[in-house]
């Protein structure tokens, strides 16, 4: 037996649709719990829900012990700096694979996504060893390089994708116009792509903010972000779950409140061109 | 250039050299996280006080990730760390490849001979001391006085494997998820290997013999994993291939372990009232063995150590010889009480009767003394190392039969099956190394 009513069907939806949300959601709520919990209650068993005796403790705690704030503006100049590098690079790289293709752009877009497949370990060492003469171990400027060259694939992809939807026609009518080729860039496509560009910037961000296999391995003290900052809390012999929890919250907390702000471009961004 | 123009230029130049003849050298320190360098961290202003030239700058991270980094750092003279924090597994093969500097000429105020023999031992190479301990851990038995009473048995303070086996068996009580015994199962070396390692040489067993042929088929490692599995089936908790120290600690202090073997730190976490709930019920003893010579405990020790690449060795010395001092354990006990001083690096804390009070200091210290990493098992054996074997390789190698051990342990193959893949895995590899054809 079938029911049609069109509102139990909605009711039926919504109701999947937040389980799935609170699914999702869960590891990341009991997070935040957990930092509000002594190191007893955080392992409690039964686990404690809300019953527990809420402390800020773990909090003064993780703010006594560590410079937070270095962290924090580390994570933000590393993960801006290397997205607004790799969109200046991405963007005329991408412009030239949509509108002026050649026989290789395929290949060439190929390649560029294989090197994502590379397992960054294997590289660690060369790349060790030239921050290391360059002067670039534990500096800002070395993990915007790095993050740019390991996010460009991504980057130019999405942007390529964007590109490609915009019609030609366009383009052409501005060059017919007298449109020079950075004129045509600045002022006709990048205005039309405004929203591919900001969703793969938001992307990018994301993604520069959460890398923790560079930034732990090329950084010391000065550079250090905030996926450091969280590796400092957690130990195979000793229990820090509700320190960790109170340094996770703070790492993610920043990033959250601008995932939750910009969703709707992201998730425009993340849909485009996926339904045709 | 006016009179008054060039006495602006003198003191601006007198200033920028006077500042910079003031500003103090920055030591960077890697360190684990744990209680104890946490502990120090906060009280480095001691430190600092009597060293104004000397700043520091802390660099503290899990120890798989800071192991990862200082290794790169070390090999590579990449010298982005003037103090490290290691193991003593890395202090006999990073000393022997001259990437650690030589601590022998440490001030004779530091009193080098008062550092327990067996730590020392383990982080001398040549005749050079290339590590400063930190502090010193073996492991030991840690049980439920009351669950163990109350099983009509009495924990010797050396007990055997078969007492073990009997009690834990005679303590478990699953309906109300009590578990006789909880031991290591999740893979890895410092994890499921660490203690399977120590407890195989109590039984006899070995990586390799004298010439690094690799020896799991043999008998002693049958009765060893075969005695692990059996018992963990019988009396372990549910999903212990899973459970490191970590998780094994958690279910001690929930009350749902009735024995625990694993790391002297452990004790002050078990007894602790703020987060245990049977602190009050916990008693110590030897770690097992099955009379043939040797207990299944380890002994390892976090040092201090100062890579070659550093240009500030002078000012890192002076650190090392802080933080390992008798005066920074007093220190500790002075701010802290002598329950929090770090513990199993000097004869003297143990002679203070203050500590001795402390109701698992020498339980600590005799398991420290009956471990011997020069001749960790009952035959000779080629290398170094109580619950490791001290090669590069051991770590890689460690982790494989870790997995294979701790599929068996889930029950996913067989015990014979998991020595049989451990066998072939460590001959591949040894192979490989080129230290057998």
């Amino acid at each position: 037996m079938t029911n049609n009513n069109p509102n139990y069907n909605k009711l039926i939806v919504t109701l999947f649709a937040w389980a799935i949300g609170l699914l999702i959601f869960f590891p990341i709520l009991w997070t935040i719990l957990t930092s509000f919990k002594t190191e007893a209650e955080a392992i409690a068993s039964p686990p404690l829900f809300l019953g527990f005796n809420w402390t800020l403790e773990n909090y003064l705690e993780v703010h006594e012990r560590s410079n937070y704030f270095l962290h924090f503006w580390n994570s933000v100049v590393i993960s801006v700096g290397s997205t607004l590098l790799g969109l200046l690079i991405a963007i005329p790289a991408a412009w030239a694979m949509a509108f002026v293709p050649a026989k290789q752009t395929k290949n060439v877009l190929m390649w560029m996504l294989s090197t994502k497949m590379l397992p960054p370990v294997g590289v660690l060492i060369p790349i060790y060893l030239l921050f290391r003469d360059f002067g670039l171990l534990d500096t800002r400027v070395g993990l915007v390089i790095v993050l740019t060259l390991i996010n460009l694939p991504i980057i130019v992809w999405m942007l390529y994708t964007y590109f490609k939807e915009i019609p030609g026609e366009i383009l052409e009518a501005a060059r017919m116009d007298g449109a020079t080729l950075w004129s045509e860039v600045i002022y006709v496509l990048t205005p039309m792509a405004v929203p591919g560009i900001a969703s793969t910037l938001l992307l990018n961000i994301i993604l520069a903010w959460n890398e923790a296999f560079w930034t732990l391995n090329l950084t010391a003290a000065k550079a250090a972000p905030l996926t450091a900052f969280i590796a400092s809390y957690s130990s195979p012999e000793g229990l820090f779950y509700a320190k960790l929890s109170a340094a996770s919250t703070m790492a993610i907390a920043p990033i959250l409140i601008m995932g939750w702000f910009s969703q709707k471009q992201l998730v425009r961004g993340l849909t485009f061109g996926a339904v045709k | 250039m006016t009179i008054k123009h060039t006495a602006i230029a003198s003191a601006l130049v007198a200033a920028f050299v006077a500042g910079n003849a003031a500003a103090a050298e920055k030591l960077t320190i890697a360190t684990v996280n744990n209680g104890d360098m946490v502990r120090m961290q906060k009280l480095t202003g001691d430190f600092t006080a009597k060293n104004p030239g000397i700043e520091l700058e802390w660099v503290t991270l899990e120890e798989n990730i800071l192991r990862q980094r200082v290794t790169t750092d070390v090999a590579t003279k990449g010298g982005q760390y003037d103090v490290m924090t290691i193991g003593t597994y890395e202090v006999p093969i990073w000393g022997k490849k001259g990437w650690l500097v030589s601590l022998n000429d440490l001030p004779g105020s530091y009193d080098v001979d008062d550092l327990l023999p067996a730590i020392r031992g383990g982080l001398t190479v040549d005749g050079k001391l290339f590590a400063a301990p930190f502090y010193g851990e073996s492991s030991m038995v840690m049980y439920r006085k009351d669950l163990m009473a109350k099983a009509g048995l009495e924990m010797p303070k050396a007990p055997t494997w078969d007492f073990i086996g009997k009690a834990a068996r005679a303590m478990t009580d699953k309906a109300n998820e009590v578990y006789g015994v909880c031991l290591r199962g999740k893979a890895g070396w410092g994890e499921n290997m660490a203690f399977l390692t120590a407890a195989s040489n109590s039984f006899g067993a070995k990586w390799f013999d004298m010439k690094w042929n690799p020896q799991f088929t043999g008998e002693p490692w049958k009765n060893t994993l075969n005695y692990y599995i059996n018992l963990m089936n019988d009396a372990g908790p549910p999903g212990a291939s899973s459970n490191g120290f970590n998780e094994n600690l958690t279910l001690f202090q929930t009350g749902k372990c009735g024995m625990w073997i694993d790391a002297t730190v452990a004790a002050s976490f078990v007894t602790n009232p703020k987060d245990s709930k049977v602190a009050d019920k916990v008693g110590f003893a030897l770690a097992p063995d099955t009379g043939l010579g040797k207990r299944g405990n380890w002994l390892w020790a976090w040092s201090l150590a100062i890579p070659a690449g550093t240009k500030k060795s002078d000012s890192a010395k002076k650190f090392v010889a802080w933080a390992t001092s008798k005066e920074y354990l007093a220190l500790v006990a002075s701010k802290e009480g002598w329950a929090n001083v770090p513990p199993g690096t000097r004869s003297s804390l143990y002679t203070n009767p203050e500590y001795a009070k402390i109701p698992f200091a020498q339980m600590t210290l005799d398991s420290i003394n009956s471990a011997d990493p020069t001749q960790p098992t009952v035959d000779p054996v080629p290398y170094v190392g109580v619950q490791f074997v001290a090669i590069p390789e051991f770590q890689g190698i460690a982790t494989s039969v870790g997995q294979q051990f701790s599929a068996a342990l889930a029950g996913t193959i067989t015990a014979d099956e998991a020595l049989k893949n451990a066998q072939a895995l460590t001959e591949r590899a040894m192979k490989k190394a080129r230290y057998i054809k």
